[in-house]
């Protein structure tokens, strides 16, 4: 026998409540993995923004668009390495539900300033010289079973071609991934040339523009070279870090970090109650028994130890169950919600924490308890016969 | 170790409590000296002190006043953690109501004070069975105190108590929650124990018949000893 061994003995000794205390550990754990990953795969476009990019849209909103000739004036301006303009398509695939998120892009240099984007052999190429070639992202290729040579119809709610027609006929001629599980795959682009050309209105115009700048330390002086370039003309620009901007637009849904965190928080606090309550109520029925383990000569020390490593062996049990539970979920889901929100998985950052919040979770709860039991008086609890 | 120095020496001892913001006087200037080798039994009415008595023995609580030595050393003045380190090395409890741990096995109780000294494995498991031995329960070792008898569990109580080999035995009351046969079994151990093994046995009792085997009876009355007698 040893002192880990004395603890298992006490965890078994009313094995319902201890079952529910790992059962109550467990949902908590559960939530937060969940959400975790959730959250991971929400804050991916923030997270896994580039250092060196920036986002120039439209002073007034980012959905309405500016002049093609901006993007020449951008790219000769001081600090800018590579300049591409993108503008959004919208997109359904046969009916309005099968949303494809679509753009318009300037194929040779948006390649160049997406280095992240992976394409298979010959692919990258085919793109480039196909004039209506949809490269579709590799969670929409899987989510339709769309493969290279298809021909593929997509309407838009926005853009009509000449002659009223809101059907476009692409080519599908390549499917990209990204070079990192973060990096999204549930979009798909295409020519600006062929968009520009077909579009009935709008003709000339671009949504926003992405700029490499030459280093990133002279990120804020680049926007600013370029925010005042267009000053008082009638599309004047908002330039900022791709970061940034995917903060702000992220934050138009609404702060759904601090909901997370809200839930998660909540989760938290109620089963620390519940746990912190019974774990008191387990000690107290145990005040003779420590006792008589005073009594024996157990230092106060190891009381405390011994109390406080219950408390923790029970969370890291519920939390590694939950958390497992969590993986098998998110494994299910990940995949299904691939198109919406790519990058949903269980990170090792995300069980790092996870493990740590055990941890303290167990400390938190056994605190008190152990404090009680190192603070029994021989004497009081012996007299309790 | 000075041959002639007797074990135990209590001197002045007083000890009181406030209870309800009065002083409750359990026992004023306390003197004795207890042998080593010898077997106490300590008599005298409910409050008489005699529990009280025991804890100052056993270094659970302290005097009021006066001091405890325990061969020479004073033990009132020491830590809780000096303390439960010399409750480890030198005393071996025995409770009215057994109190083992439930959760454990016959064997694993014994064990428990083995955990508190540097003891091989090899070692501890022989100093187990050999303590289960002693007092005649070897084949109840893997059974837990409830399926076990209140003699049973006394024994496994003593084998507890004797197995880390202390010097001396407290026993508060060992035979009050036993039929006769178990107690006069559970007292004829004591004897054994004391005259076999030369364990110096303080023991706490209300019953006469209990005490009939001890070397030594003290009888305390408002915590006065008011008569001693010696076999």
């Amino acid at each position: 026998m040893n002192n880990f061994s004395l603890v298992l003995s006490n965890l078994g000794r009313k094995k319902l409540r201890t079952a529910l205390l790992i059962i109550s550990i467990l949902i908590a754990f559960l939530i937060f993995g969940v959400l975790g990953a959730f959250f991971k795969a929400w804050n991916a476009g923030t997270e896994m923004a580039a250092a060196d990019r920036l986002i120039s849209v439209n002073k007034i909103n980012f959905t309405v668009s500016m002049p093609i000739a901006y993007i020449n004036k951008v790219r000769s301006t001081e600090g800018v390495k590579i300049a591409t303009h993108a503008s959004w398509f919208g997109g359904y695939y046969q009916q309005p539900r099968n949303f494809v998120q679509t753009f318009a892009v300037d194929a040779p240099s948006y390649l160049e300033a997406f280095p992240e984007l992976i394409f298979a052999d010959g692919q990258r190429e085919a793109f480039l010289s196909t004039r209506n070639c949809l490269a579709v992202g590799a969670d929409i290729a899987k989510q339709y079973q769309w493969k290279v040579g298809d021909n593929i119809p997509l309407k838009s709610n926005i853009w009509r071609k000449v002659g009223g027609s809101d059907a476009w006929e692409f080519s599908v001629c390549a499917i990209f991934d990204g070079n990192e599980e973060n990096i999204g795959a549930n979009y798909a682009f295409f020519h600006y040339d062929y968009f520009n050309e077909s579009k009935s209105f709008a003709k000339d115009m671009i949504g926003w523009m992405v700029i490499t700048s030459d280093n990133p330390a002279n990120n804020d002086l680049i926007a600013k070279r370029i925010d005042e370039m267009f000053a008082n003309s009638f599309a004047e620009t908002e330039t900022s870090s791709e970061a940034a901007f995917n903060k702000a637009f992220l934050a138009q849904v609404g702060n759904i970090s601090l909901i997370l965190t809200l839930i998660i928080g909540a989760s938290f606090m109620t089963i620390l109650v519940i746990v912190g309550t019974t774990m008191v109520m387990a000690i107290t029925e145990r005040t003779k028994e420590i006792a008589v383990m005073k009594t024996l000569g157990f230092q106060t020390g190891r009381i405390f130890s011994l109390v406080l490593a219950e408390s923790i062996i029970i969370s890291l049990f519920g939390g590694l169950l939950g958390l497992g539970l969590a993986y098998l979920a998110v494994s299910a889901i990940g995949p299904m919600m691939a198109t919406a929100m790519p990058g949903m998985s269980m990170s090792l950052q995300i069980v790092l924490i996870a493990i740590g919040l055990m941890i303290a979770f167990g400390f938190v709860t056994g605190f008190l308890p152990a404090l009680k039991a190192m603070n029994v008086k021989i004497v009081d609890a012996l007299g309790k016969s | 170790m000075n041959t002639n120095m007797p074990l135990y020496e209590l001197r002045d001892l007083s000890k009181s409590y406030w209870r309800g913001g009065e002083s409750i006087h359990i026992f004023d200037n306390l003197n004795m000296s207890i042998e080593n080798g010898d077997f106490i039994a300590i008599m005298g009415p409910s409050g008489s002190g005699k529990t009280t008595l025991l804890n100052q023995l056993g270094g659970i609580d302290k005097p009021s006043t006066g001091e405890v030595l325990f061969e020479g050393q004073r033990i009132d003045n020491l830590s809780q953690g000096q303390l439960a380190k010399w409750r480890a090395a030198n005393i071996g409890f025995i409770f009215q109501f057994y109190n083992l741990m439930p959760t454990l096995t016959a064997a694993q109780n014994v064990e428990l004070p083995l955990l508190l000294s540097p003891v091989k494995k090899s070692e501890r498991r022989e100093r187990i069975a050999t303590a289960l031995d002693i007092v005649g329960i070897g084949d109840r070792a893997h059974h837990r105190p409830r399926q076990l008898s209140g003699g049973q569990q006394q024994r496994v109580a003593i084998a507890r108590a004797i197995v880390a080999d202390p010097k001396v035995l407290l026993c508060d009351e060992p035979t009050g929650d036993l039929d006769r046969t178990s107690a006069d079994e559970i007292l004829k151990m004591l004897q054994v124990l004391n005259q076999e093994m030369g364990k110096t046995i303080i023991m706490v009792t209300h019953d006469p018949e209990a005490a009939k085997y001890a070397k030594t009876e003290l009888f305390l009355d408002k915590g006065e000893f008011i008569r001693r007698e010696r076999k």
